[in-house]
Formats: C-alpha cells, sequence, structure tokens
C-alpha cells in the first residue's frame, strides 16, 4: 500500500444542474468581449439577434482590459452584480 | 519529565496492551538484532517475575517477526509489543535502544536509560524493590558487563524517519494523501489521473515530500502565488510535491519557488503564456553562486537533457502549472503545436566566460546573489552558425541576421523579446579586440536586420504583413522608411552559455511583450547557505 499527496489545487469543482427553463426570457444578459480581434462583430450581431427575439431582455456589454491575462476581479464582481446571464464569446 | 505518549500495541501472546494502564510501568524498546538488547532481556524478565504482579514490566520490540525469535530466544514470559511500525518508538523520542522507563505513577517516567550501565540497572532493580514492596532480584550483577553501549533505535533510520516524521501528529504536511491499492501500479495510477506532462513522474510520498520541504526554511503552508488559470494557492508544499514528482534534489527547491514567484507575477502573465496557441513556455535562467552549487549546466550541452537540475527544475515549474494552476492541453492550454519547452527548458549563464556583466548583474541584482530570470518564449533554441567570422562587427551581423527569422523574416518592428545565447567561440570572436559591449552587439543586430518597410508588404510571395490596401495609402518615401527587426534593442536579452569548441550561439523566441502580454522577470532565490 502506497501513499502519495495530491499535487494539485484539491479545488473539487462545484457540479450545477441546468437551471429549469421558465418560458419567457428577460432580465439582464451580459455580453463580454474577451478581446480577441473580432470578437466585437460577433457580439455586435448576437445583440442584434437577441433584440429582434428577446425585446424584454436588457443587453449589457462588458470587456476585459486584455484577452492575454485573467479577467480582472472587480469586473468579474460588477457583473455578478449586474446580470442574471453572461455570454462570454471571442472570435479570431 | 511530562507524561510518555499514550499507546497501544499488540502483545505477541495475544490481545493489546495500552499505556497508561493505571499501573507503574517499566517499558523498555528493544530490538531482535541488538547485543545489548539481548543482555538486558534475562534481567528484563526477571524484573517482570519478581515485580509483575505490582506493575507492568512490558518489553517493546522494533524487530517486527524478529520479535518472537527475541522471545523465544531469552524464554521472555513478559508481554513483549510489537512496534513494528515504531510509531511508538518515534513518539518516546530516544536514541539508542534498549530505552528503559520507569513510570511508578504509570504515565510520567521517573528513570529514562539507554544503552546499559551496570550500576544505573542494578540501582533501578532497588528502586523496584523499595516502590513495590517485592523480594530482591535473582541477579548475578557481578557476572555482567561494567558498562555496554546500546545501538541506534531503528525509528532513527533516515528513510524510516522521514516516514515516521510524515506521518507524525505535528508534521507540516497537509496535502491529501492518497492511498493507492497493492494491485494498482503507482506510475500507472499518477499517468491515469493526470498529473504527468507525458514522463513518469516520482512518486510523490510524504517522506520524499519532507525530504524536499528540507530544502527550504519557508513554512510550507506559506501561498507565494495563486495560479491560473483555476487560481490555485501555490503553496510551499504543492510545489514540493510537483519538485518531486519532476525528480528534483531538495536543494534545488528555493530555485523552483523563485521562478514560480516569477511567472506568477502580472507581468510575466502565466495565464497569457500558457492559453496562446503559440505554445509559449517558460524559459529559466539561473545566474550566480547556486549554479555551481547544485550542479547546474551552462557548459556543453547546457539548452539540451543529461544534467539533473537543468531537466528538473524546468520540468517541476511546468508540473506546479499544470497540476495547481490547472492549465492542461486542451483545457486552458491551446497551442497549436507547443514545443519540447513545454517539457523543461531551464539552464545556467556561464558568467565568468565573457567580459559582459552576467544577465542578473544588468537587471539591477549583485553578482554574488542568485537570481532565476524567466522568459516566455514561443521557440527555440534556433540555432545561428557561423564558423567564418573573425571580426567582432561580422559576427554580431550574423548573430543578427539569425535572429531576422523570428516569427517571420519579413515581420519588422516586433515588441517581442528574443533572449540570444552567444556560445563561447563567438564570445571569443565578439572580444577578440577587448570588451564588445552588449548595446553595440544589440544596436549592430538592429543595423542589420533594418529594411525599408517596402519590404514588409504583402505580396504574392508572402501575404503576410502590411496589407494592400494599408500600404496603397503611404507615400513613396514612407515605403522608405527604415525598420529595424525589434521594436527596442532592449527586447534583446544577451546571455553567455555552451562548451568551448563550437561556433554555434542560440535563440530563443519570444511572445507578445509587454503589458498585455509577458514581460522577462528576474526574482532573487532563497540562500539557504
Amino acid at each position: 500500500m502506497e501513499t502519495i499527496l495530491d499535487p494539485t489545487d484539491e479545488a473539487v469543482p462545484v457540479s450545477r444542474q441546468i437551471t429549469p427553463r421558465t418560458g419567457p426570457v428577460s432580465g439582464v444578459l451580459g455580453l463580454m468581449d474577451i478581446r480577441k480581434p473580432r470578437g466585437n462583430i460577433l457580439l455586435d450581431e448576437l445583440e442584434r439577434l437577441l433584440a429582434e427575439r428577446l425585446p424584454d431582455l436588457d443587453v449589457r456589454r462588458y470587456a476585459k482590459p486584455t484577452f492575454t491575462k485573467p479577467c480582472p476581479e472587480p469586473l468579474r464582481a460588477q457583473i455578478r452584480d449586474e446580470c442574471d446571464y453572461l455570454v462570454e464569446a471571442l472570435a479570431d | 519529565m511530562d507524561a510518555r505518549p499514550a499507546f497501544e500495541l499488540k502483545s505477541t501472546e495475544g490481545g493489546t496492551r495500552s499505556f497508561p494502564a493505571g499501573r507503574p510501568a517499566l517499558i523498555c524498546f528493544a530490538k531482535e538484532d541488538c547485543e545489548t538488547c539481548n543482555l538486558v532481556a534475562p534481567l528484563l524478565q526477571a524484573l517482570h517475575e519478581a515485580f509483575g504482579d505490582a506493575a507492568n514490566i512490558w518489553v517493546v520490540g522494533q524487530s517486527g517477526d524478529g520479535n518472537t525469535v527475541f522471545r523465544d530466544r531469552h524464554g521472555l514470559t513478559l508481554p513483549l509489543l510489537d512496534d513494528a511500525d515504531l510509531a511508538t518508538s518515534f513518539a518516546w523520542d530516544f536514541e539508542a535502544v534498549p530505552a528503559l522507563y520507569w513510570c511508578p505513577d504509570g504515565a510520567t517516567a521517573e528513570t529514562h536509560m539507554e544503552g546499559f550501565v551496570r550500576e544505573e540497572w542494578q540501582g533501578l532493580a532497588t528502586t523496584l524493590s523499595q516502590t513495590l514492596g517485592q523480594g530482591r532480584v535473582p541477579v548475578d550483577w557481578a557476572a555482567l558487563p561494567a558498562w555496554r553501549p546500546g545501538c541506534a533505535s531503528k525509528h532513527l533510520d533516515p528513510d524510516l524517519n522521514d516516514r515516521l516524521r510524515a506521518a507524525a501528529e505535528n508534521s507540516p504536511i497537509r496535502a491529501r494523501r492518497i492511498t493507492i491499492a497493492p494491485a494498482d501500479d503507482v506510475a500507472e495510477f499518477m499517468f491515469d489521473q493526470g498529473f504527468s506532462d507525458g514522463l513518469p513522474l516520482v512518486p510523490p510520498t510524504p517522506e520524499r515530500v519532507l525530504r524536499m520541504l528540507s530544502g527550504t526554511q519557508r513554512d510550507p503552508q506559506e501561498v507565494i502565488a495563486l495560479m491560473p488559470p483555476n487560481m490555485g494557492e501555490a503553496t510551499i508544499e504543492k510545489i514540493a510535491i510537483n519538485a518531486v514528482m519532476a525528480g528534483c534534489r531538495p536543494d534545488y527547491l528555493p530555485v523552483v519557488l523563485a521562478a514560480i514567484e516569477a511567472i506568477c507575477t502580472d507581468a510575466f502573465n502565466i495565464h497569457g503564456v500558457m492559453a496562446t496557441t503559440m505554445g509559449a513556455s517558460p524559459v529559466l535562467v539561473v545566474n550566480g553562486p547556486i549554479r555551481e552549487r547544485i550542479g547546474m549546466n551552462m557548459g556543453l550541452m547546457a539548452l539540451g537533457s543529461g544534467n539533473r537540475a537543468n531537466a528538473t527544475i524546468g520540468r517541476a515549474v511546468r508540473l506546479a502549472v499544470r497540476n495547481i494552476g490547472g492549465s492542461r492541453p486542451g483545457g486552458t492550454d491551446r497551442s497549436t503545436l507547443g514545443s519540447p519547452m513545454k517539457f523543461t527548458m531551464c539552464f545556467a549563464e556561464w558568467e565568468e566566460r565573457s567580459l559582459w556583466a552576467p544577465l542578473h548583474v544588468e537587471r539591477g541584482f549583485a553578482k554574488d546573489e542568485s537570481v532565476v530570470t524567466v522568459f516566455a518564449m514561443t521557440s527555440g533554441p534556433v540555432q545561428i552558425v557561423d564558423q567564418e567570422s573573425r571580426a567582432p562587427d561580422e559576427l554580431a551581423g550574423s548573430l543578427g541576421l539569425g535572429l531576422e527569422g523570428m516569427f517571420l523574416p519579413k515581420y519588422h518592428n516586433m515588441p517581442v523579446d528574443s533572449l540570444l545565447v552567444v556560445c563561447p567561440e563567438h564570445v571569443d570572436t565578439l572580444m577578440r579586440d577587448g570588451l564588445y559591449e552588449k548595446d553595440r552587439l544589440r544596436d549592430r543586430i538592429q543595423a542589420v536586420t533594418t529594411r525599408p518597410l517596402r519590404a514588409m508588404l504583402a505580396d504574392d510571395t508572402s501575404g503576410a504583413g502590411m496589407t494592400r490596401e494599408a500600404a496603397a495609402g503611404l507615400s513613396p518615401e514612407q515605403l522608405d522608411r527604415p525598420v529595424p527587426k525589434f521594436a527596442s534593442p532592449d527586447n534583446i536579452h544577451l546571455v553567455v552559455a555552451g562548451s568551448d569548441a563550437g561556433k554555434v550561439s542560440s535563440a530563443y523566441h519570444g511572445w507578445v511583450t509587454g503589458a498585455m502580454g509577458s514581460q522577462a522577470v528576474s526574482q532573487k532565490i532563497e540562500d539557504m547557505f
């Protein structure tokens, strides 16, 4: 019987269920641009389609300062406080 | 003396015996192959026969199966307890066997003796008689030697002691312990768990990790970085575990720790370095006295295989990023191709082989400080061969032309670092007429790689470069503007390494440099000497 020590950070991902579908979609949706080139074009088009199909949705735009670094903690907190949903997207 | 640690041990006669037991106790630790233990065995049996009704006279055996051999050899009827895993010996913390403790209150040792001193044992027998009110012990003391040394207790065997320290209550180990079933192969298990970079790992047993931790004076639970993408807490202990797996020696650990502190800065940006499709990886350059102390290679094959320190320090850093940070190929590591540097890339600078100030001194450290500098590099080492140049400027020109291929030869004005490793023979050529300053070499590289802007336009040969539309808006004078390879001479980093034979230098090509990419970071290494 050999014992070894766990080399990982031992973080156990939280298991999440898909929220029950309630029918109409309303509230605040965040669209997050990670700042890869042309990601804004993809998100512009997505925002246009959402406005057409889900007029009750309040869409807000966010962007990371740079795609090369993790999202700053204040921005994470802002999105968490302001949004019901978030779509993070990139194009390349 | 404080109360002795409690124990519950199996007896060779069956059942278990517990200490303290609420009655006077004489406990003697012994091992079967110790000559002095064999000398005192009949004495202990005599004490048991004389005082066994009033006190627990027990031998704690360290020899496993040898305990019964010891018992039968001396016809012992006293309880002989099995401490084969040595946990009780470790907890009682003595140096030599026989180690004898007399606890008249059943818990606290009034007398502690190691080895055999006849007068002391005889005095103890007298004490027992007086305390327990029994008769004299039938021992011919005069026939016994005056003194015999004991043997080193088995729990002090270095390998066993590390295991015992790791398992003890005050062990610094906090990481989750994973027990692998005997039927499982530990090497295969570690592959299956995703701990590996693809090569075999040294199993990070608690005793190996404890030994690794002896390489630093820092608190094992100190968090030295939050490592992306999972922002995992990189404790000294977790890094030590990965260093064991990589094959490091404990004296390499301070270099690994400093490198991890460096790559986890915002300036270095390990997240972006790992995530880019360009296959970037940290390249570690070590300077200062630690190079010699831990036997790093800065000469022949410095950038290649064969040296344990070079190979395993770089690997430990990469494994830590994988396991603590959670950056894995196909996860957030999105390299299109990657490179062998994703396994390891670490070497030392041969500071003494040139007239130049070494890298760490250029970067503001004292020469006698040990420092690791980390660079984010996407490719390399790329050989630059020049066997013919004999004049300093000729060779410097060749080194420049060798660097022009970085990313794509037509790309210029690049805000991208390069790390040029100049080999000793090339150093000799550069220094033929005296010191050839590093800045002179940088300027020469910029000069020989300077091309007119029009050479950087997209064309039928290569669609890369300035678009045809953008170029159409520029005047002929603007298109004639000279553009060097690098946005700044500061993008060119210079070190010396390699064997004395061979006119072959080497270059590493960087990634995006600057605030949005990665900047080289130097970190002082803990001095353990």
